[in-house]
């Protein structure tokens, strides 16, 4: 057991955790942020996605030792009022049907966009790839990637 | 109507209630958060009284009306679209309104229940009268107070008018909730509809986005512990002995306890609960059988050529017709085994104390669970109350109220409050799966017309049920049975969205497809010839679908996809009823170079009135997307009892580059709605299957298409 102080959303926080414990059960458990979803355990369905520093990472197979004092961003703490562009593209689009994946989808989507702001449709789908629906929206998500990518 | 009659009853349940804060907002005790809707509402606007009208509707004294949403929220959006039909018909803004989830109440509610895509069409005339018996006493109460005759008042958008004059519904609530409610009461003009018919959003929409705790995996209370358990790793296991010694060491483990053949590890958080059955050495005995997918394969093959004791259903006489056939094609298709992958494992919380037992959680049948955890614990029901959390997904797995009996029997051993967490490894491994089948089509052709039609069924744990032997093609051939064999398998196994009818239609479809190119005729007209022919003369006792309405779809799909324009596409026709819905889809198939790539589904629906179309869409899109993907990739094989597969590195679900663009058209009607949530998943494999002989000549007869067409890739 070891105590660790996270940057999470802006605001430090003092955990006491296993080592090797993920993120993600620190953010859902520890930290009352259950917002980033548990969906494999093994960094296969993107349920989980977080950002570093930015990056996007898959909290679920990320060891709460390695995090340092990297800035740890989750969709608590993407926009102060729920408004970012990807978030206002939901909406509009009314992407969700279970909802579950959906937090872990647009922080994919939210890196993704930082790096390319002027995507095609190919490249969401590659961007995209490694993020399951079990619902099928996906045509709904690539449809709000594009169209939040003209609000940025 | 049996609800009616309890709303009636239920006038002395009525009470005035004093809002504090969050008082009128979902009851879930989650730490650090309250229902996120509810809570900004309140800060616009906080009404100091709420009067309970009935089951489904609360006034708030400034006009905010909070509606019941009583069935489970899988996913389907019935937690948008049903508080949709009461507000309708209540005749107040949609604005005004705020959703609240019911907990389970059989007083209250009938048919607490997702599942077969029935919560919208049997909810549909309870919702509209519990509306419009709501809105029937806000105008009394009006007509009361200006002392005027109720029928020359109208309402409008939350308001009660009279000529010049009008109250709001806040300004009403009090005495209308004293007034008697109606025991007849008239309903709208579906004409008049002002919020039917139009596109309303997600009411959770804002916790989704903002990653509030919706879902049972999220739910808090106060000194809940973690609960992981370890099951029989292979079906037909049983537990000889534990050793725990290791697991508890580790660290935030606080318990080990067997129940059963079950070992659970209590640890105060997830992952020391998950990392303590990790290290638990268990050994276990097989007494039971250790199927596999080679034994399930032969022993489906053998059903098909056994003869059963009865037909499901038989007209004329199908030996004679193939005794006279001038052609007899035989077809069988295989499905395998295949988990439901909810994203959001499997999880429950229970509190037993003595006394009550409080459990909370993602549930399809919550009814059923409450009576189940009633003779597991010994308990009375009425000390059983059940709290339904938004579903992160259902597809029929939450039907089965097994992890929430779970959680009731650890809580009742360890004395806490617990949730029950799988982990997504014991989630696919612990599965009840759809079950592997094999459908064997049998087809008389005399003078180029179809004079017999035997279709046999080999299914593990269930045979088709209800009125499905009674499926297109029947009653348009003279000659047609219908053959079931129910086979008993030590794999657990239940209803997987769209029971039987998710391989059933794929099968029947690529078969009436060959049909038709063995006939020599357009798979279109060949459909409409056979439904036209049943609807003139239909042979023999009732069939189970509106020929005219599966027509309808059907015309509707060729047009819009240029079927009778296809000469340099690769088109795939399909049309099937399920759940009370009418669906035909056209799939369509590019090659690119030699892969065939998908490129687009036009999908033709009747489901009546459409209440709310941009959750229909969605719902009919993910029902396409779903369907073709198991199609596509869904393999899930069995070794020595145990599935191979155990997380998505293993089993292959579509992603989004693979999804094919859907377009989408409704059947314009007037019927009362029926339901989205499965019937668009049938129809899509048996599209694809025939677009892509279309492309490559090659039929498929058995899922998943990777493993049987190379251009797949």
């Amino acid at each position: 057991m070891a105590t660790f102080k996270l940057n999470i959303n802006g605001k430090i926080r003092e955990i006491e955790a296993d080592e090797d414990m993920p993120i993600l059960w620190a953010l859902r458990d520890q930290c009352d942020l259950v917002g980033t979803k548990y969906g494999c355990g093994i960094a296969q369905c993107g349920a989980c996605t977080i950002h570093l520093d930015g990056d996007a990472i898959r909290s679920c197979s990320y060891p709460i030792s390695r995090v340092g004092d990297k800035k740890i961003t989750t969709i608590e703490g993407l926009s102060e009022k729920g408004d970012h562009p990807l978030q206002e593209a939901w909406k509009a689009l009314d992407v969700p049907q279970c909802g579950y994946c959906q937090a872990g989808q647009i922080m994919t989507a939210a890196a993704f966009l930082k790096e390319n702001k002027n995507p095609s449709e190919q490249e969401v789908e590659d961007a995209m790839h490694a993020n399951i629906c079990r619902c099928g929206t996906y045509n709904r998500i690539k449809k709000a990637v594009l169209e939040a990518s003209k609000n940025l | 109507m049996k609800v009616e009659n309890k709303h009636t009853s239920r006038r002395n349940f009525l009470k005035v209630s004093m809002a504090t804060a969050g008082g009128f907002m979902v009851g879930f005790n989650f730490i650090g958060c309250k229902n996120e809707t509810a809570q900004v509402k309140v800060l616009k606007d906080l009404p100091s009284k709420w009067v309970d009208f009935d089951a489904y509707i609360k006034i708030g004294d400034t006009g905010w009306v909070t509606i019941l949403s009583q069935n489970p929220e899988i996913g389907q959006n019935i937690k948008t679209s049903m508080p949709m039909i009461v507000a309708e018909e209540l005749d107040v803004s949609w604005s005004d309104v705020m959703v609240e989830q019911a907990p389970l109440n059989t007083e209250w509610y009938e048919r607490q229940v997702a599942g077969g895509s029935q919560s919208i069409r049997q909810g549909w005339n309870t919702l509209r009268t519990a509306g419009a018996k709501v809105r029937h006493m806000l105008i009394a109460a009006a007509a009361q107070q200006w002392e005027v005759d109720p029928k020359d008042c109208t309402t409008s958008e939350g308001k009660v008018i009279h000529g010049e004059q009008s109250l709001t519904y806040g300004e009403l609530a009090e005495a209308a909730g004293k007034m008697t409610a109606p025991e007849e009461v008239k309903l709208k003009d579906p004409k008049d509809f002002k919020i039917i018919g139009k596109s309303q959003t997600n009411v959770d929409m804002d916790g989704v986005l903002t990653g509030k705790p919706l879902f049972g995996l999220d739910y808090k209370k106060e000194g809940m512990v973690y609960a992981v358990v370890l099951r029989p790793p292979a079906f037909g296991q049983v537990l000889e002995t534990v050793d725990d010694a290791e697991a508890r060491k580790v660290i935030g483990v606080i318990d080990v306890v067997q129940f059963g053949d079950k070992v659970a590890v209590i640890g105060n958080n997830t992952w020391a609960a998950m990392k303590g059955k990790k290290a638990l050495k268990a050994k276990w005995n097989q007494k039971d059988k250790a199927e596999d997918s080679a034994y399930h394969t032969q022993v489906l093959m053998e059903h098909l050529q056994k003869k059963t004791k009865e037909a499901k259903r038989e007209d004329g006489n199908v030996e004679k017709a193939f005794a006279e056939a001038d052609q007899i094609i035989e077809r069988t298709y295989e499905a395998p085994f295949l988990p439901h992958n909810c994203m959001e494992p499997m999880n429950f919380f229970a509190e037993v104390t003595d006394e009550k037992v409080q459990l909370v959680g993602p549930i399809q049948t919550p009814a059923w669970t409450e009576s189940r955890i009633a003779d597991l614990l010994k308990r009375d029901a009425k000390d059983i109350h059940i709290e339904m959390t938004r579903m992160g997904g259902g597809f029929g797995r939450r039907l089965y109220g097994d992890f929430a009996l779970e959680a009731a029997e650890i809580s009742s051993l360890i004395k806490k409050p617990v949730k029950v967490v799988y982990s997504r490894e014991d989630d696919m491994l612990a599965g009840i799966y759809r079950p592997a089948s094999a459908y064997r089509f049998k087809a008389a052709i005399k003078n180029n017309e179809l004079t017999g039609y035997h279709l046999t069924e080999a299914f593990f744990n269930g045979s088709m049920f209800g009125d499905m032997p009674s499926n297109f093609p029947c009653g348009a051939v003279e000659n047609y049975r219908v053959d079931c064999h129910n086979i008993k398998s030590n794999v657990t196994t239940g209803a997987w969205r769209a029971p039987y009818a998710n391989f059933l239609a794929y099968a029947e479809q690529a078969f009436i497809d060959e049909l038709a190119e063995t006939m020599n005729k357009d798979a279109v007209d060949f459909r409409i010839a056979l439904l036209e022919k049943a609807k003139a003369n239909p042979v023999g006792e009732k069939h189970n679908y509106e020929a005219d309405k599966f027509i309808g779809v059907i015309k509707l799909a060729a047009e819009k996809s240029g079927w009778y324009q296809k000469e340099n596409k690769h088109l795939g026709f399909s049309a099937y009823y399920s759940h009370n819905t009418y669906v035909a889809e056209v799939a369509e198939i590019k090659m690119n170079g030699d892969r065939a790539e998908l490129e687009q589904i036009t999908c033709a629906v009747d489901c009546g009135i459409v209440v709310n179309p941009i959750g229909a869409e969605n719902q009919i899109e993910g029902g396409i997307i779903d369907g073709i993907g198991h199609a596509l990739y869904g393999e899930f094989n069995f070794t020595e009892g145990h599935a191979e597969s155990n997380n998505f590195h293993q089993y292959r679900l579509i992603r989004m580059g693979e999804s094919p663009k859907v377009a989408i058209h409704f059947v314009e009607s007037t019927n009362d709605p029926t339901g989205l949530g499965e019937p668009t998943l049938p129809p899509a494999g048996g599209a694809l299957a025939n677009a892509l002989h279309a492309a490559t000549k090659q039929r498929l007869y058995k899922q998943p298409f990777m493993k049987e067409l190379k251009v797949l890739g």
